[in-house]
């Protein structure tokens, strides 16, 4: 039971890692990036291609992270920011088309054939009389640094303070000074290496990649951060982790198992049902 | 031209057929309380939207101590020394009132912080935000917003609200103040209150201050010369009393 848990905070941490870069794109430039699963892939490609060059695995980490972050940019800059202002309708479509066209480059490139990755061999610890993969505990201690530096800079950056206030209200930020365009592309690059972490982590736990290794988590941390409340960086830890856990447990348990997945997103439904605005969602006051 | 802090030559901007500002021409000297007045839909604050770079004039150009702003960005146009408040109140809610005007003090270098050394808490972030609180901690205290200064910004009562947005805008250090409708809803012993403050702004920070208003005691109390528009196009300029007594002025205010 113990192991379980653990085993579902840590793939909840991974889900939560994803959902803060939906959470935050969300916040601060109100658009749904439904490319951001696909960062993942893109990251772990570059993990492959590191290794295949026999490449250290923590330079492989590396160049995963930096070239989310600049795939993460560019999209932005390429996709994004021309229909800044469009309707909320021609910037969703715009993200599936970015998702749809990463995919396709992958799979022109390196083929539809999902092919081994192999960061770390498993290794499994003793704790108490208890086993434990190590790779398990790995992800949970570093996804929950990742997730305590994030706070910090959030609250205690300049560039944390005015993300918050380009949230809160764009045009009141812009015309207090702060520039807006450099904060979108601050929190793209943010939110893509967030997803290359969670993409090594991922790899840790199944160790293969495909060009569509990013549509799973990137759903079911996209749910993630709907059940936490999109917009709030808490909610999505909480709503990843909460995924995680019910995910892992529902796998633990014979009758449930075809249906984890099921279950994750029965779950959304009902939290929805009962909050619509998310577990830590803020009410939009109506103006009468 | 550079004997005044702003210069607009023949701003105006149409939405389609209609004209929301046509050649307005306003000349503000450095120290000036200056008003904008006139009847609702008059386009004072398509004014400021123009001045502010909220929308792009579609015919003249505007100046700020003899720099030609036309077309820049809004940020850039806060740089420059142009700060605003706005008719329906459009502060950062969720945010301390203290936050609120950090973020205003966002734009100068001075408080640039390496976000390495503010995450690590190193002396410098100290230093740094340090600085930064004083400051807003001053302007908080003009305002006698001090004592709030952690609470939300939304559970400000109305009249305080007014008055952060005013702080915020100022803490983004302009040489020109912006206020729309900075009255509007007080009752009239805020009102008395913020006109002294409005003063004191004057007095002792350099600035320049152009408002929106349509209480005319708060008007002819206040500013020096005005601006009277009318379906977006200028009315009259010049003293106060003067202006005011216009017939024209009087006409479009009364009707007749």
């Amino acid at each position: 039971m113990l192991s379980t848990i653990l085993d579902g905070l840590s793939l909840g941490a991974i889900y939560a890692l994803i959902a803060l870069g939906y959470t935050m794109v969300y916040g601060i430039a109100k658009m749904l990036n439904f490319a951001h699963g696909d960062i993942i892939m893109v990251g772990a490609y570059a993990i492959l291609v590191t290794l295949n060059a026999n490449g250290h695995p923590f330079l492989a980490v590396i160049a995963a992270v930096l070239v989310c972050m600049i795939l993460g940019i560019i999209i932005e800059k390429v996709a994004y920011k021309p229909l800044r202002g469009a309707s909320p309708l021609a910037v969703l479509i715009t993200a599936i088309g970015v998702s749809y066209l990463l995919q396709s480059v992958a799979q022109l490139i390196f083929g539809s054939k999902s092919q081994a990755v192999t960061i770390t061999t498993a290794k499994m610890v003793k704790i108490a009389s208890a086993e434990f993969n190590l790779n398990t505990i790995l992800t949970l201690v570093v996804g929950a640094i990742i997730m305590i530096v994030l706070t910090l800079f959030i609250k205690f950056t300049r560039t944390g303070r005015a993300m918050q206030a380009v949230s809160e209200d764009r045009g009141a930020a812009q015309l207090m000074g702060v520039n807006v365009n450099k904060i979108i592309m601050i929190t793209f690059a943010i939110g893509s290496a967030l997803a290359a972490c969670a993409g090594v982590f991922y790899l840790m736990q199944i160790p293969s990649v495909s060009p569509t290794l990013g549509s799973m988590p990137g759903i079911k941390a996209f749910a993630a951060a709907v059940i936490g409340g999109i917009g709030s960086i808490p909610g999505a830890m909480l709503g990843g982790v909460l995924l995680g856990v019910v995910e892992k447990l529902a796998l633990n348990v014979p009758v449930l198992a075809p249906y984890a997945n099921a279950i994750v997103f029965a779950l959304l439904i009902i939290i929805l049902l009962v909050r619509p605005i998310g577990l830590l969602g803020k009410k939009r006051r109506e103006k009468v | 031209m550079a004997d005044y802090v702003l210069e607009t030559k023949n701003l105006g901007i149409s939405f389609g057929g209609l004209k929301a500002a046509q050649d307005v021409n306003l000349k503000i000297k450095k120290g000036q309380i200056y008003g904008l007045i006139g009847p609702n839909g008059a386009g004072k604050t398509t004014v400021f939207n123009l001045l502010t770079g909220v929308y792009k004039p579609t015919t003249g150009t505007f100046f700020l101590d003899g720099e030609e702003l036309n077309g820049k960005t809004q940020e850039t146009i806060n740089h420059k020394g142009i700060a605003r408040t706005f008719q329906n109140i459009r502060l950062f809610n969720n945010m301390s009132v203290i936050r609120n005007v950090l973020v205003g003090l966002h734009n100068q270098p001075e408080f640039k912080c390496n976000p390495f050394v503010s995450m690590l808490k190193l002396p410098k972030h100290y230093s740094t935000e340090e600085r930064m609180r004083d400051k807003a901690k001053e302007i908080l205290r003009i305002f006698d917003l001090y004592e709030e200064r952690n609470n939300l910004a939304c559970n400000l009562p109305y009249g305080k609200q007014r008055k952060l947005e005013i702080a915020r805008a100022l803490a983004t250090n302009p040489k020109l103040l912006l206020l729309d409708e900075p009255a509007a809803g007080m009752n009239p012993h805020e009102t008395q209150e913020l006109m002294d403050t409005v003063r004191f702004l004057r007095d002792n920070f350099d600035i320049t201050i152009l408002l929106i208003e349509h209480d005319l005691k708060f008007v002819s109390g206040l500013c020096d010369e005005i601006t009277v528009l009318n379906f977006g196009t200028v009315l009259c300029q010049g003293k106060v009393d003067d202006a005011l007594n216009d017939p024209e002025v009087v006409k479009a205010y009364i009707g007749g």
